[in-house]
Protein backbone atom coordinates (compact mmCIF):
# COMPACT_ATOMS: atom_id res chain seq x y z
CA UNK A 1 0.00 0.00 0.00
CA UNK A 2 1.86 3.57 -0.76
CA UNK A 3 2.04 6.18 1.81
CA UNK A 4 -0.44 8.36 -0.14
CA UNK A 5 -3.66 5.88 -0.02
CA UNK A 6 -6.24 7.15 2.44
CA UNK A 7 -5.99 4.39 5.11
CA UNK A 8 -9.30 2.28 5.36
CA UNK A 9 -11.75 3.62 7.33
CA UNK A 10 -9.90 7.21 7.73
CA UNK A 11 -13.20 8.99 6.28
CA UNK A 12 -15.85 7.51 8.30
CA UNK A 13 -17.05 10.38 10.67
CA UNK A 14 -17.39 10.60 14.51
CA UNK A 15 -20.00 8.85 16.22
CA UNK A 16 -22.82 11.56 16.58
CA UNK A 17 -24.37 12.83 20.03
CA UNK A 18 -28.07 11.79 20.89
CA UNK A 19 -29.78 12.40 17.71
CA UNK A 20 -33.47 12.64 18.91
CA UNK A 21 -35.61 12.73 22.13
CA UNK A 22 -37.13 9.67 23.59
CA UNK A 23 -40.46 10.71 24.47
CA UNK A 24 -43.44 9.19 26.23
CA UNK A 25 -45.81 8.13 23.91
CA UNK A 26 -48.91 10.19 23.94
CA UNK A 27 -52.73 9.36 24.13
CA UNK A 28 -53.30 9.31 20.31
CA UNK A 29 -51.81 10.10 17.33
CA UNK A 30 -52.93 11.38 13.59
CA UNK A 31 -50.70 8.41 12.16
CA UNK A 32 -48.43 5.60 13.87
CA UNK A 33 -46.17 3.44 12.22
CA UNK A 34 -45.41 0.08 13.57
CA UNK A 35 -41.52 -0.75 13.16
CA UNK A 36 -38.93 1.65 13.59
CA UNK A 37 -36.55 0.00 10.74
CA UNK A 38 -35.62 2.45 7.92
CA UNK A 39 -38.95 1.67 6.25
CA UNK A 40 -40.71 3.11 9.25
CA UNK A 41 -38.76 6.08 9.64
CA UNK A 42 -38.01 6.97 6.18
CA UNK A 43 -41.96 7.01 5.94
CA UNK A 44 -42.26 9.62 9.19
CA UNK A 45 -39.83 11.68 6.98
CA UNK A 46 -41.19 12.04 4.27
CA UNK A 47 -44.90 12.34 5.90
CA UNK A 48 -43.60 15.45 7.50
CA UNK A 49 -41.62 16.95 4.43
CA UNK A 50 -43.99 16.55 1.65
CA UNK A 51 -47.52 16.31 3.48
CA UNK A 52 -46.47 18.27 6.44
CA UNK A 53 -47.81 15.41 8.92
CA UNK A 54 -46.62 15.64 12.23
CA UNK A 55 -48.69 14.18 14.70
CA UNK A 56 -47.26 11.04 14.01
CA UNK A 57 -45.53 8.45 16.29
CA UNK A 58 -42.82 5.49 15.18
CA UNK A 59 -43.04 2.24 17.51
CA UNK A 60 -40.30 0.38 18.28
CA UNK A 61 -40.46 -2.82 19.88
CA UNK A 62 -36.70 -2.97 20.28
CA UNK A 63 -34.13 -0.25 19.76
CA UNK A 64 -34.08 2.33 16.96
CA UNK A 65 -33.49 0.24 13.29
CA UNK A 66 -31.77 -3.00 15.67
CA UNK A 67 -34.12 -4.83 13.20
CA UNK A 68 -33.00 -5.71 8.98
CA UNK A 69 -31.87 -2.37 8.73
CA UNK A 70 -29.12 -2.96 11.22
CA UNK A 71 -28.53 -6.69 9.65
CA UNK A 72 -28.53 -6.00 5.82
CA UNK A 73 -25.40 -5.99 3.66
CA UNK A 74 -26.48 -2.41 2.50
CA UNK A 75 -26.02 -3.04 -1.46
CA UNK A 76 -28.56 -0.39 -3.22
CA UNK A 77 -29.21 -1.06 -7.10
CA UNK A 78 -32.72 -0.67 -9.81
CA UNK A 79 -31.70 -3.07 -12.33
CA UNK A 80 -34.77 -4.86 -11.70
CA UNK A 81 -36.34 -6.65 -14.75
CA UNK A 82 -40.37 -5.95 -15.34
CA UNK A 83 -41.77 -1.56 -15.18
CA UNK A 84 -43.15 -1.91 -11.87
CA UNK A 85 -40.18 -3.00 -10.25
CA UNK A 86 -37.80 -0.25 -12.23
CA UNK A 87 -40.02 2.52 -11.40
CA UNK A 88 -40.25 1.97 -7.81
CA UNK A 89 -36.09 1.05 -7.21
CA UNK A 90 -35.36 3.92 -9.70
CA UNK A 91 -37.53 6.68 -7.98
CA UNK A 92 -35.83 5.09 -4.56
CA UNK A 93 -32.08 5.37 -5.84
CA UNK A 94 -32.40 8.97 -7.22
CA UNK A 95 -33.63 9.74 -3.52
CA UNK A 96 -30.66 8.47 -2.40
CA UNK A 97 -28.28 10.41 -4.91
CA UNK A 98 -29.97 13.33 -2.69
CA UNK A 99 -30.07 12.00 0.55
CA UNK A 100 -27.66 13.13 2.24
CA UNK A 101 -28.39 17.11 1.54
CA UNK A 102 -31.86 16.03 2.14
CA UNK A 103 -30.82 14.52 5.43
CA UNK A 104 -27.83 17.21 6.42
CA UNK A 105 -26.06 14.06 7.41
CA UNK A 106 -23.30 11.73 6.31
CA UNK A 107 -25.04 8.52 4.75
CA UNK A 108 -21.66 7.36 2.74
CA UNK A 109 -23.51 6.65 0.14
CA UNK A 110 -21.04 5.13 -2.34
CA UNK A 111 -21.75 4.33 -6.26
CA UNK A 112 -18.73 1.99 -6.75
CA UNK A 113 -21.58 -0.08 -9.15
CA UNK A 114 -22.48 -3.65 -8.91
CA UNK A 115 -21.81 -6.80 -11.45
CA UNK A 116 -24.37 -9.14 -11.79
CA UNK A 117 -22.21 -12.41 -12.91
CA UNK A 118 -23.54 -14.83 -15.02
CA UNK A 119 -22.24 -18.80 -15.07
CA UNK A 120 -24.26 -20.27 -17.77
CA UNK A 121 -26.05 -19.72 -21.07
CA UNK A 122 -29.45 -19.63 -19.48
CA UNK A 123 -27.78 -16.75 -16.89
CA UNK A 124 -26.26 -14.78 -20.26
CA UNK A 125 -29.78 -14.92 -22.17
CA UNK A 126 -31.52 -13.71 -18.99
CA UNK A 127 -29.19 -11.49 -17.92
CA UNK A 128 -29.05 -9.75 -21.54
CA UNK A 129 -32.99 -9.89 -21.30
CA UNK A 130 -32.35 -7.82 -18.38
CA UNK A 131 -30.10 -4.91 -19.41
CA UNK A 132 -32.53 -4.49 -22.55
CA UNK A 133 -35.18 -4.11 -19.82
CA UNK A 134 -33.36 -1.13 -17.92
CA UNK A 135 -31.96 0.80 -20.79
CA UNK A 136 -35.97 0.94 -22.05
CA UNK A 137 -36.62 2.21 -18.54
CA UNK A 138 -33.73 4.52 -18.23
CA UNK A 139 -31.71 2.52 -15.80
CA UNK A 140 -28.16 2.73 -16.50
CA UNK A 141 -27.20 -1.17 -17.56
CA UNK A 142 -24.83 -2.61 -19.68
CA UNK A 143 -23.61 -6.10 -20.91
CA UNK A 144 -19.47 -6.86 -20.47
CA UNK A 145 -17.46 -10.04 -20.86
CA UNK A 146 -15.49 -11.79 -18.92
CA UNK A 147 -12.22 -9.60 -19.53
CA UNK A 148 -14.05 -6.15 -18.88
CA UNK A 149 -15.04 -8.00 -15.12
CA UNK A 150 -11.96 -8.19 -14.41
CA UNK A 151 -10.92 -4.46 -15.66
CA UNK A 152 -13.22 -3.28 -13.30
CA UNK A 153 -12.53 -5.72 -10.67
CA UNK A 154 -9.12 -7.80 -10.95
CA UNK A 155 -9.54 -10.29 -8.13
CA UNK A 156 -12.40 -11.92 -9.89
CA UNK A 157 -11.27 -15.35 -10.56
CA UNK A 158 -12.49 -15.38 -14.66
CA UNK A 159 -10.56 -18.85 -15.58
CA UNK A 160 -12.52 -20.87 -17.54
CA UNK A 161 -11.26 -23.78 -15.26
CA UNK A 162 -13.76 -23.68 -12.66
CA UNK A 163 -16.69 -25.17 -11.58
CA UNK A 164 -19.00 -22.46 -12.58
CA UNK A 165 -16.69 -20.09 -15.09
CA UNK A 166 -17.78 -16.22 -15.34
CA UNK A 167 -19.15 -15.89 -18.86
CA UNK A 168 -20.19 -12.35 -18.51
CA UNK A 169 -22.05 -9.99 -16.45
CA UNK A 170 -24.30 -6.84 -15.97
CA UNK A 171 -23.15 -3.78 -14.97
CA UNK A 172 -25.12 -1.05 -13.23
CA UNK A 173 -22.11 1.63 -12.52
CA UNK A 174 -24.77 4.09 -10.43
CA UNK A 175 -25.34 1.23 -8.14
CA UNK A 176 -23.53 1.36 -4.66
CA UNK A 177 -23.56 0.85 -0.50
CA UNK A 178 -24.82 3.23 1.83
CA UNK A 179 -24.32 2.93 5.78
CA UNK A 180 -26.98 1.79 7.22
CA UNK A 181 -26.69 3.02 10.65
CA UNK A 182 -26.41 6.42 9.51
CA UNK A 183 -29.32 6.28 6.96
CA UNK A 184 -31.67 5.27 10.37
CA UNK A 185 -30.03 8.12 12.15
CA UNK A 186 -30.28 10.74 9.59
CA UNK A 187 -34.07 9.43 9.18
CA UNK A 188 -34.57 9.63 12.87
CA UNK A 189 -33.39 12.82 13.66
CA UNK A 190 -35.35 14.62 10.45
CA UNK A 191 -38.58 13.52 11.59
CA UNK A 192 -37.72 13.89 15.31
CA UNK A 193 -36.80 17.67 14.17
CA UNK A 194 -39.92 17.78 12.79
CA UNK A 195 -42.29 16.95 15.92
CA UNK A 196 -42.56 13.17 15.11
CA UNK A 197 -42.27 10.61 18.74
CA UNK A 198 -39.45 8.07 17.99
CA UNK A 199 -40.73 5.53 20.73
CA UNK A 200 -38.48 2.27 21.46
CA UNK A 201 -39.07 -0.16 23.82
CA UNK A 202 -42.74 -0.54 22.41
CA UNK A 203 -43.84 -2.99 21.27
CA UNK A 204 -47.32 -3.93 19.73
CA UNK A 205 -48.98 -6.38 21.19
CA UNK A 206 -53.01 -6.08 19.96
CA UNK A 207 -55.17 -3.95 18.18
CA UNK A 208 -58.48 -2.37 18.97
CA UNK A 209 -61.27 -2.26 16.35
CA UNK A 210 -64.42 -0.91 15.44
CA UNK A 211 -66.32 -2.55 12.77
CA UNK A 212 -63.69 -2.57 9.51
CA UNK A 213 -61.12 0.43 11.64
CA UNK A 214 -58.47 0.35 13.80
CA UNK A 215 -59.02 2.52 16.74
CA UNK A 216 -55.81 2.31 18.67
CA UNK A 217 -52.75 -0.06 19.79
CA UNK A 218 -52.06 -1.93 22.48
CA UNK A 219 -48.50 -1.58 23.29
CA UNK A 220 -46.17 -2.62 25.96
CA UNK A 221 -46.32 0.99 27.17
CA UNK A 222 -49.79 1.23 27.35
CA UNK A 223 -52.79 1.56 24.58
CA UNK A 224 -52.33 4.39 21.92
CA UNK A 225 -55.23 5.68 20.25
CA UNK A 226 -54.78 6.00 16.29
CA UNK A 227 -56.25 7.77 13.09
CA UNK A 228 -54.38 6.05 10.35
CA UNK A 229 -52.09 2.57 11.03
CA UNK A 230 -49.10 2.06 9.16
CA UNK A 231 -47.46 -1.24 9.87
CA UNK A 232 -43.56 -1.49 8.68
CA UNK A 233 -42.79 -4.26 11.39
CA UNK A 234 -40.95 -6.31 8.16
CA UNK A 235 -40.64 -9.88 9.25
CA UNK A 236 -43.32 -9.83 11.93
CA UNK A 237 -45.71 -8.51 9.48
CA UNK A 238 -47.64 -11.99 9.99
CA UNK A 239 -47.37 -11.85 13.65
CA UNK A 240 -49.58 -8.62 13.82
CA UNK A 241 -51.66 -9.25 11.15
CA UNK A 242 -53.26 -12.53 12.43
CA UNK A 243 -53.87 -10.82 15.60
CA UNK A 244 -56.57 -9.00 13.08
CA UNK A 245 -57.19 -12.25 11.53
CA UNK A 246 -55.74 -10.64 8.14
CA UNK A 247 -53.93 -13.10 6.37
CA UNK A 248 -51.08 -12.62 3.68
CA UNK A 249 -48.84 -14.72 1.45
CA UNK A 250 -46.01 -14.05 3.32
CA UNK A 251 -42.87 -16.03 5.28
CA UNK A 252 -40.50 -14.97 7.49
CA UNK A 253 -37.12 -16.86 6.63
CA UNK A 254 -33.47 -16.28 8.03
CA UNK A 255 -31.46 -14.56 6.37
CA UNK A 256 -27.55 -14.74 7.07
CA UNK A 257 -24.43 -12.24 6.21
CA UNK A 258 -20.88 -12.44 7.27
CA UNK A 259 -17.96 -10.23 7.56
CA UNK A 260 -14.14 -10.73 7.22
CA UNK A 261 -11.03 -9.87 8.83
CA UNK A 262 -10.36 -5.59 8.23
CA UNK A 263 -7.85 -5.72 4.54
CA UNK A 264 -6.53 -3.41 2.22
CA UNK A 265 -8.90 -1.92 -0.43
CA UNK A 266 -9.17 -4.63 -2.50
CA UNK A 267 -12.53 -5.08 -3.73
CA UNK A 268 -13.30 -1.65 -5.66
CA UNK A 269 -17.39 -2.73 -6.60
CA UNK A 270 -19.64 -5.18 -5.62
CA UNK A 271 -20.05 -8.73 -7.47
CA UNK A 272 -22.91 -10.89 -7.30
CA UNK A 273 -23.77 -14.09 -8.30
CA UNK A 274 -27.29 -15.80 -8.26
CA UNK A 275 -25.74 -19.00 -9.31
CA UNK A 276 -23.42 -19.98 -6.65
CA UNK A 277 -25.28 -17.55 -4.43
CA UNK A 278 -22.69 -15.21 -2.74
CA UNK A 279 -22.37 -11.29 -3.26
CA UNK A 280 -19.61 -9.34 -1.86
CA UNK A 281 -18.72 -5.61 -1.38
CA UNK A 282 -15.99 -4.30 0.79
CA UNK A 283 -17.37 -1.86 3.81
CA UNK A 284 -15.46 1.69 4.23
CA UNK A 285 -13.65 0.05 7.24
CA UNK A 286 -12.25 -2.54 5.13
CA UNK A 287 -14.08 -5.89 5.83
CA UNK A 288 -15.54 -8.07 3.34
CA UNK A 289 -18.99 -7.91 3.38
CA UNK A 290 -21.16 -11.32 1.86
CA UNK A 291 -24.37 -12.34 1.85
CA UNK A 292 -25.93 -15.60 0.13
CA UNK A 293 -29.75 -16.51 0.06
CA UNK A 294 -32.29 -17.27 2.96
CA UNK A 295 -32.22 -20.58 4.98
CA UNK A 296 -34.85 -22.37 3.38
CA UNK A 297 -37.32 -22.71 6.38
CA UNK A 298 -39.22 -20.46 8.33
CA UNK A 299 -37.66 -18.87 11.18
CA UNK A 300 -37.66 -16.09 13.17
CA UNK A 301 -34.59 -16.99 15.35
CA UNK A 302 -32.13 -14.28 14.20
CA UNK A 303 -29.86 -16.91 13.32
CA UNK A 304 -29.31 -19.55 10.50
CA UNK A 305 -27.70 -22.71 9.93
CA UNK A 306 -23.77 -23.12 9.57
CA UNK A 307 -24.22 -25.25 6.20
CA UNK A 308 -25.15 -21.94 4.44
CA UNK A 309 -22.29 -20.19 5.34
CA UNK A 310 -20.24 -23.06 4.55
CA UNK A 311 -21.88 -22.94 0.69
CA UNK A 312 -21.74 -19.30 0.46
CA UNK A 313 -17.70 -19.71 1.39
CA UNK A 314 -16.76 -22.25 -1.03
CA UNK A 315 -18.32 -20.31 -3.76
CA UNK A 316 -16.41 -16.55 -2.34
CA UNK A 317 -13.60 -18.82 -2.37
CA UNK A 318 -13.55 -19.99 -5.58
CA UNK A 319 -14.43 -16.87 -7.32
CA UNK A 320 -11.92 -14.79 -5.46
CA UNK A 321 -9.29 -16.63 -4.41
CA UNK A 322 -7.46 -13.69 -2.65
CA UNK A 323 -10.48 -14.27 -0.24
CA UNK A 324 -8.89 -17.55 0.82
CA UNK A 325 -6.39 -16.42 3.74
CA UNK A 326 -8.67 -13.83 4.96
CA UNK A 327 -10.78 -14.72 8.46
CA UNK A 328 -14.70 -14.51 9.32
CA UNK A 329 -15.16 -11.81 12.16
CA UNK A 330 -18.69 -12.78 12.84
CA UNK A 331 -21.63 -13.73 10.93
CA UNK A 332 -25.53 -12.76 11.71
CA UNK A 333 -28.92 -13.23 10.79
CA UNK A 334 -31.83 -11.26 10.25
CA UNK A 335 -35.62 -11.96 9.26
CA UNK A 336 -36.72 -11.59 6.04
CA UNK A 337 -40.73 -11.82 4.92
CA UNK A 338 -40.64 -13.20 1.38
CA UNK A 339 -44.07 -13.54 -0.81
CA UNK A 340 -44.65 -15.99 -3.79
CA UNK A 341 -43.48 -13.42 -6.60
CA UNK A 342 -40.27 -12.38 -4.72
CA UNK A 343 -41.93 -8.35 -4.66
CA UNK A 344 -43.05 -6.55 -1.84
CA UNK A 345 -46.98 -6.07 -0.41
CA UNK A 346 -48.09 -2.42 0.12
CA UNK A 347 -51.44 -0.31 0.19
CA UNK A 348 -54.83 -1.48 1.80
CA UNK A 349 -55.67 -4.03 4.24
CA UNK A 350 -59.26 -5.03 5.01
CA UNK A 351 -59.17 -2.71 7.65
CA UNK A 352 -60.02 0.66 5.93
CA UNK A 353 -57.34 3.10 8.01
CA UNK A 354 -54.78 0.25 8.79
CA UNK A 355 -51.98 0.45 5.48
CA UNK A 356 -49.30 -2.46 5.30
CA UNK A 357 -45.65 -2.47 3.45
CA UNK A 358 -44.18 -5.54 3.37
CA UNK A 359 -42.84 -8.49 1.50
CA UNK A 360 -39.23 -6.40 0.49
CA UNK A 361 -37.78 -9.82 1.45
CA UNK A 362 -34.16 -10.11 0.81
CA UNK A 363 -33.94 -6.51 -0.37
CA UNK A 364 -35.57 -3.59 1.07
CA UNK A 365 -32.81 -1.54 2.27
CA UNK A 366 -32.17 0.00 -1.43
CA UNK A 367 -36.20 0.80 -1.21
CA UNK A 368 -35.62 2.49 1.96
CA UNK A 369 -36.32 6.28 0.89
CA UNK A 370 -38.48 5.06 -2.29
CA UNK A 371 -40.93 3.51 -0.14
CA UNK A 372 -40.71 6.14 2.50
CA UNK A 373 -42.03 8.28 -0.15
CA UNK A 374 -44.47 6.57 -1.85
CA UNK A 375 -46.01 5.38 1.88
CA UNK A 376 -45.63 8.48 2.99
CA UNK A 377 -48.19 9.42 -0.12
CA UNK A 378 -50.18 6.58 0.19
CA UNK A 379 -51.07 7.31 4.21
CA UNK A 380 -51.86 10.97 3.24
CA UNK A 381 -53.94 10.29 0.57
CA UNK A 382 -55.79 7.11 1.56
CA UNK A 383 -54.72 5.38 -1.83
CA UNK A 384 -51.91 4.08 -3.25
CA UNK A 385 -48.91 6.31 -4.82
CA UNK A 386 -49.13 5.13 -8.28
CA UNK A 387 -45.47 3.45 -7.95
CA UNK A 388 -46.77 1.21 -5.28
CA UNK A 389 -50.44 0.52 -6.46
CA UNK A 390 -49.09 -2.95 -8.61
CA UNK A 391 -48.01 -4.34 -5.29
CA UNK A 392 -51.47 -4.55 -3.58
CA UNK A 393 -52.08 -7.77 -1.38
CA UNK A 394 -55.18 -7.85 -4.55
CA UNK A 395 -52.49 -9.06 -6.95
CA UNK A 396 -52.49 -12.53 -5.55
CA UNK A 397 -56.27 -12.92 -6.67
CA UNK A 398 -56.24 -11.20 -9.93
CA UNK A 399 -53.36 -12.78 -10.70
CA UNK A 400 -51.63 -9.50 -11.94
CA UNK A 401 -48.15 -10.80 -10.62
CA UNK A 402 -44.46 -8.82 -10.15
CA UNK A 403 -42.28 -11.73 -10.75
CA UNK A 404 -38.97 -10.88 -9.90
CA UNK A 405 -37.33 -14.34 -8.27
CA UNK A 406 -35.01 -13.51 -11.60
CA UNK A 407 -33.71 -10.15 -10.52
CA UNK A 408 -34.48 -10.50 -6.43
CA UNK A 409 -34.22 -13.55 -5.04
CA UNK A 410 -31.97 -13.83 -3.60
CA UNK A 411 -29.15 -11.69 -4.40
CA UNK A 412 -30.13 -8.30 -3.44
CA UNK B 1 -26.37 -27.98 12.36
CA UNK B 2 -29.22 -29.90 13.68
CA UNK B 3 -29.81 -33.61 13.72
CA UNK B 4 -33.49 -33.97 12.25
CA UNK B 5 -35.35 -37.33 13.07
CA UNK B 6 -36.50 -39.31 9.94
CA UNK B 7 -39.47 -41.51 11.11
CA UNK B 8 -37.42 -44.56 9.14
CA UNK B 9 -34.05 -43.62 9.36
CA UNK B 10 -33.54 -42.03 12.93
CA UNK B 11 -31.40 -38.87 13.93
CA UNK B 12 -29.77 -37.65 10.70
CA UNK B 13 -27.87 -34.53 9.90
CA UNK B 14 -29.76 -31.39 8.24
CA UNK B 15 -27.92 -31.22 5.18
CA UNK B 16 -30.31 -34.59 4.21
CA UNK B 17 -33.02 -32.77 4.35
CA UNK B 18 -35.27 -30.59 1.94
CA UNK B 19 -38.06 -28.37 3.34
CA UNK B 20 -41.50 -29.15 1.85
CA UNK B 21 -43.12 -25.54 3.57
CA UNK B 22 -46.85 -25.77 5.54
CA UNK B 23 -48.46 -29.66 6.05
CA UNK B 24 -51.45 -30.63 5.22
CA UNK B 25 -52.66 -28.49 2.46
CA UNK B 26 -55.21 -30.56 0.83
CA UNK B 27 -56.31 -29.71 -2.47
CA UNK B 28 -60.03 -28.68 -3.23
CA UNK B 29 -62.12 -30.98 -2.71
CA UNK B 30 -64.57 -29.21 -5.96
CA UNK B 31 -62.24 -27.12 -7.54
CA UNK B 32 -64.65 -26.09 -10.39
CA UNK B 33 -66.73 -24.14 -7.28
CA UNK B 34 -63.83 -22.32 -5.80
CA UNK B 35 -63.92 -17.94 -5.36
CA UNK B 36 -60.51 -16.13 -6.78
CA UNK B 37 -60.00 -15.52 -3.52
CA UNK B 38 -60.25 -19.62 -2.34
CA UNK B 39 -57.91 -20.17 -5.69
CA UNK B 40 -55.50 -17.39 -4.43
CA UNK B 41 -55.59 -19.00 -0.94
CA UNK B 42 -54.89 -22.64 -1.93
CA UNK B 43 -52.13 -21.36 -4.03
CA UNK B 44 -50.18 -18.54 -2.73
CA UNK B 45 -51.34 -18.10 1.39
CA UNK B 46 -49.98 -20.39 4.39
CA UNK B 47 -49.38 -20.11 7.58
CA UNK B 48 -46.35 -18.12 9.20
CA UNK B 49 -46.50 -18.35 12.85
CA UNK B 50 -44.00 -17.29 15.28
CA UNK B 51 -43.68 -20.53 17.32
CA UNK B 52 -44.82 -24.15 16.42
CA UNK B 53 -45.84 -25.02 13.17
CA UNK B 54 -46.49 -27.97 11.44
CA UNK B 55 -44.44 -28.77 8.09
CA UNK B 56 -42.93 -31.14 5.70
CA UNK B 57 -39.74 -32.50 4.96
CA UNK B 58 -37.93 -34.92 2.88
CA UNK B 59 -34.88 -37.15 3.63
CA UNK B 60 -34.12 -36.35 0.05
CA UNK B 61 -30.32 -37.22 0.54
CA UNK B 62 -31.38 -40.97 2.61
CA UNK B 63 -34.84 -42.67 2.19
CA UNK B 64 -35.91 -39.68 0.31
CA UNK B 65 -39.65 -39.83 1.61
CA UNK B 66 -41.26 -37.05 2.74
CA UNK B 67 -43.01 -36.64 6.61
CA UNK B 68 -44.27 -34.36 9.04
CA UNK B 69 -42.75 -32.01 11.59
CA UNK B 70 -44.03 -29.53 13.96
CA UNK B 71 -41.09 -27.28 14.50
CA UNK B 72 -41.08 -24.16 16.47
CA UNK B 73 -39.74 -21.06 14.48
CA UNK B 74 -38.68 -19.69 17.27
CA UNK B 75 -35.70 -21.85 18.64
CA UNK B 76 -35.64 -24.15 15.28
CA UNK B 77 -36.33 -27.07 17.62
CA UNK B 78 -37.96 -30.10 16.49
CA UNK B 79 -40.96 -30.87 18.69
CA UNK B 80 -42.16 -34.01 17.21
CA UNK B 81 -41.53 -36.02 13.78
CA UNK B 82 -44.05 -38.38 12.40
CA UNK B 83 -45.26 -40.23 9.08
CA UNK B 84 -48.35 -37.60 6.72
CA UNK B 85 -51.45 -38.60 8.03
CA UNK B 86 -50.56 -39.91 11.84
CA UNK B 87 -51.98 -37.29 14.31
CA UNK B 88 -49.43 -35.37 16.16
CA UNK B 89 -50.25 -35.96 19.30
CA UNK B 90 -49.01 -39.64 20.43
CA UNK B 91 -46.08 -39.10 18.44
CA UNK B 92 -42.87 -39.21 20.52
CA UNK B 93 -40.93 -36.22 21.11
CA UNK B 94 -38.34 -36.51 18.49
CA UNK B 95 -34.69 -36.75 19.54
CA UNK B 96 -32.56 -34.00 18.07
CA UNK B 97 -29.93 -31.67 19.28
CA UNK B 98 -28.73 -28.08 18.30
CA UNK B 99 -25.31 -26.95 18.05
CA UNK B 100 -25.48 -22.95 17.48
C1 LIG C 1 -28.54 -10.38 6.20
C2 LIG C 1 -29.39 -9.45 5.40
C3 LIG C 1 -28.86 -8.84 4.28
C4 LIG C 1 -29.62 -7.96 3.52
N1 LIG C 1 -29.03 -7.30 2.50
C5 LIG C 1 -29.71 -6.38 1.80
C6 LIG C 1 -29.06 -5.63 0.79
O1 LIG C 1 -27.86 -5.79 0.57
N2 LIG C 1 -29.79 -4.74 0.09
C7 LIG C 1 -31.11 -4.54 0.31
O2 LIG C 1 -31.74 -3.75 -0.39
N3 LIG C 1 -31.77 -5.20 1.31
C8 LIG C 1 -31.09 -6.11 2.06
N4 LIG C 1 -31.72 -6.80 3.07
C9 LIG C 1 -33.16 -6.61 3.28
C10 LIG C 1 -33.49 -5.38 4.10
O3 LIG C 1 -32.73 -5.36 5.29
C11 LIG C 1 -34.98 -5.35 4.46
O4 LIG C 1 -35.77 -5.58 3.31
C12 LIG C 1 -35.39 -4.01 5.04
O5 LIG C 1 -34.54 -3.67 6.09
C13 LIG C 1 -36.84 -4.07 5.55
O6 LIG C 1 -37.35 -2.84 5.98
P1 LIG C 1 -37.08 -2.19 7.42
O7 LIG C 1 -35.74 -1.56 7.31
O8 LIG C 1 -38.15 -1.32 7.86
O9 LIG C 1 -37.10 -3.51 8.35
P2 LIG C 1 -36.58 -3.69 9.82
O10 LIG C 1 -35.35 -2.92 10.06
O11 LIG C 1 -36.59 -5.13 10.12
O12 LIG C 1 -37.76 -2.94 10.61
C14 LIG C 1 -38.89 -3.56 11.16
C15 LIG C 1 -38.94 -3.16 12.61
O13 LIG C 1 -40.21 -3.51 13.15
C16 LIG C 1 -40.01 -3.82 14.49
N5 LIG C 1 -41.18 -4.56 14.99
C17 LIG C 1 -41.57 -5.81 14.63
N6 LIG C 1 -42.68 -6.16 15.30
C18 LIG C 1 -43.01 -5.09 16.08
C19 LIG C 1 -44.06 -4.85 17.02
N7 LIG C 1 -45.00 -5.77 17.29
N8 LIG C 1 -44.09 -3.65 17.66
C20 LIG C 1 -43.13 -2.71 17.40
N9 LIG C 1 -42.12 -2.90 16.53
C21 LIG C 1 -42.06 -4.08 15.87
C22 LIG C 1 -38.71 -4.62 14.49
O14 LIG C 1 -38.10 -4.66 15.75
C23 LIG C 1 -37.88 -3.88 13.45
O15 LIG C 1 -36.99 -2.95 13.99
C24 LIG C 1 -30.98 -7.70 3.86
C25 LIG C 1 -31.53 -8.30 5.00
C26 LIG C 1 -30.73 -9.16 5.78
C27 LIG C 1 -31.34 -9.78 7.01
ZN1 LIG D 1 -35.13 -41.24 5.99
Amino acid sequence: MSATTTPPGAQLPEHPDFLWRNPEPKKSYDVVIVGGGGHGLATAHYLAKNHGITNVAVLEKGWLAGGNMARNTTLIRSNYLWDESAAIYEHSLKLWEGLEEDLGYPILFSQRGVLNLAHTEQDVRDSVRRVEANKLNGIDAEWIGPEEVKEICPIVNISADIRYPVQGATYQPRAGIAKHDYVAWGFARRADEAGIDVIQNCEVTGFAVDGDRVTGLRTSRGDIACGTVALCAAGHTSVLLDMLGVRTPLQSHPLQALVSELLEPVHPTIVMSNAVHVYVSQAHKGELVMGAGVDSYNGYGQRGAFHIIERQMAAAVELFPVFARAHLLRSWAGVVDVTPDASPIVGHTPYENLFVNSGWGTGGFKATPGIGWCYAHTIAHGEPHPYVAPFGLDRFTTGALVDEHGAAAVAH
Amino acid sequence: MQLIHCPWCGPREEVEFHYGGQADIAYPEKPAELSDQEWAEFVFYRDNPKGPFAERWSHSLGCRRWFNAVRDTRTYEFLATYEVGEPVAGVARAEQEVTA
